[in-house]
């Protein structure tokens, strides 16, 4: 990204150079697998000699605290929490991601703000609104999309780390048990995504095939975007 | 532009730079309106326990930019907005606020930040009823204010602009800044003018004035202990409080 492009007016206080590095963002549902391939593309890259940062939602020293805090007393109204997150996406956006990029490094981001507006507007949030609060927000070199049919998700979780309160939206009361408040959930969250995908141009992938084919098909649209760039391949010892 | 009040309550801000003698105003403001038997409600700017914490670490070290400054403070007027002013409008409470969207809509500019991105940040809010903007020229608000205390703050002095190594300069040079932006506001919002050069006595009567102008006619919710005019006219109530019945 020599020329940085924003979804809005961008940091107008900020004067960018160019911005050396790739911005890649892996978007999709709660146990979708985005964190295991987040760590695959880590060392493939790494391998390949590409400087790798990663990042991921809700890992902002600014608000990290008083998000735990607030979620533990559920006492986050939508548009405070909105906001909420909106400024730790800004601060990571600005103190983490966008040095990573200056540097030249490629900064796989696991999450970024559509996941944050998916969830706003499934509560209620006017779109439009969100939309433009994100208007500070650096357009990605590639965002790549993990599809995953909502039953596929809820017999991962359930054979893994189990379900949770927030990724089941009890917060909104769809339902009064958590696995029919997380169907009716993760599937509000799947159709605001599969309308992201237009209008932000989504590489939407299948996410419901085995780990290696899903990163086969990751790798062979990063190395798409990375053609013009020359890392150190060829150097065995 | 903000969307209309259409709650059965009132909305009363103030607004103005440091020093300009605002919150003074709005503090007789409310005992008055206390004393008068009206339900009333004060809210201050940057006041909600929800961001506290996360407001004081980024002050402390330094962390934040115009942009998360912006967005922390309107998650706090957010907080706010959703929790205790909304829905006392919504009872019918006179709802006093120590600075409004107008704040953000000056300093936050000021620092940088992209004038029609924060309007909309904010555009969930209502235009107040009444709007006054305590109008003090630079000098005297400065002088106001580093005569009242020992030391500027860091973000207070708007530092974190980098406009001067000097704390005193960097504040009159910020708040200059915001100066023009409340004075390009006053069209926009139709912000009311108060000089704020006037004695505070004089300031007050204005105030008094132009609020009774508003609330003519208007009930609003009632406080339980103090029955309402109307109940007493037709002998509903005793003067002692008390149902006749």
């Amino acid at each position: 990204m020599s020329n940085p492009e924003f979804y809005g007016a961008g940091f107008p206080y900020r004067e960018f150079a160019d911005l050396p590095g790739k911005l890649i963002v892996l978007e999709g549902s709660d146990g979708v697998g985005r964190s295991t391939q987040t760590q695959l593309l880590r060392r493939w890259l790494e391998d390949e000699g590409f400087a790798v940062s990663d990042t991921g939602l809700r890992r902002s020293g600014l608000t990290q605290k008083g998000l735990d805090e607030a979620k533990n007393g559920h006492t986050l109204s939508r548009i405070t929490m909105s906001l909420f997150y909106a400024t730790d996406f800004a601060d990571r956006l600005e103190n983490q991601i966008i040095p990573a990029l200056e540097a030249g490094f490629i900064v796989l981001s696991d999450r970024y703000f559509y996941s944050i507006m998916a969830r706003d507007i499934v509560r209620g949030v006017d779109p439009k609104w969100a939309h433009k609060v994100y208007g500070f927000a650096l357009k990605p070199d590639l965002i790549l999309y993990l599809k995953a049919d909502v039953t596929d998700l809820v017999s991962r979780l359930i054979h893994g780390r189990g379900l949770n309160y927030w990724e089941a939206g009890m917060d909104i009361h769809l339902a009064d048990n958590l696995f029919d408040s997380f169907i009716n959930y993760q599937s509000k969250i799947s159709m605001q995504f599969s309308q992201f995908a237009k209008e932000y141009d989504f590489v939407t992938i299948d996410a419901g095939r085995p780990i290696s084919e899903v990163f086969s098909d990751l790798q062979s649209h990063i190395r798409h975007l990375l053609e013009d760039q020359h890392p150190i391949i060829d150097i065995d010892l | 532009m903000l969307r209309k009040n259409t709650t059965p309550g009132k909305l009363i801000i103030v607004e103005g730079i440091d020093g300009s003698g605002k919150s003074t105003q709005i503090d007789l403001l409310y005992k008055w309106l206390q004393a008068q038997g009206r339900s009333v409600y004060f809210s201050e700017w940057n006041s909600s326990q929800l961001v506290k914490s996360t407001t004081k670490r980024a002050k402390k070290n330094k962390t934040f930019t115009p942009t998360t400054f912006s967005l922390l403070q309107a998650t706090d007027f957010a907080d706010r907005w959703e929790n205790r002013i909304l829905p006392l409008l919504k009872a019918g409470v006179i709802v006093l606020a120590d600075r409004y969207t107008f704040t953000a809509f000056g300093r936050d500019v000021a620092r940088g930040v992209d004038r029609v991105w924060v309007r909309n940040l904010y555009s969930f809010a209502m235009q107040p009823d009444i709007a006054l903007f305590f109008r003090v020229p630079l000098d005297v608000a400065v002088k106001r204010i580093t005569s009242a205390r020992a030391s500027l703050k860091y973000y207070e002095a708007g530092m974190d602009l980098k406009l001067s190594e000097s704390r005193i300069e960097s504040f009159h040079l910020f708040q200059e800044r915001i100066l023009n932006e409340y004075d390009q506001m006053v069209d926009e919002f139709g912000l009311t003018v108060i000089d704020g050069t006037l004695t505070v006595q004089a300031q007050q009567r204005l105030m008094r004035e132009i609020v009774r102008k508003e609330l003519e006619g208007w009930e609003g919710l009632p406080i339980p202990d103090a029955p309402p005019k109307t109940l007493l006219k037709y002998g509903i109530y005793d003067e002692k409080g008390g149902a006749n019945v």
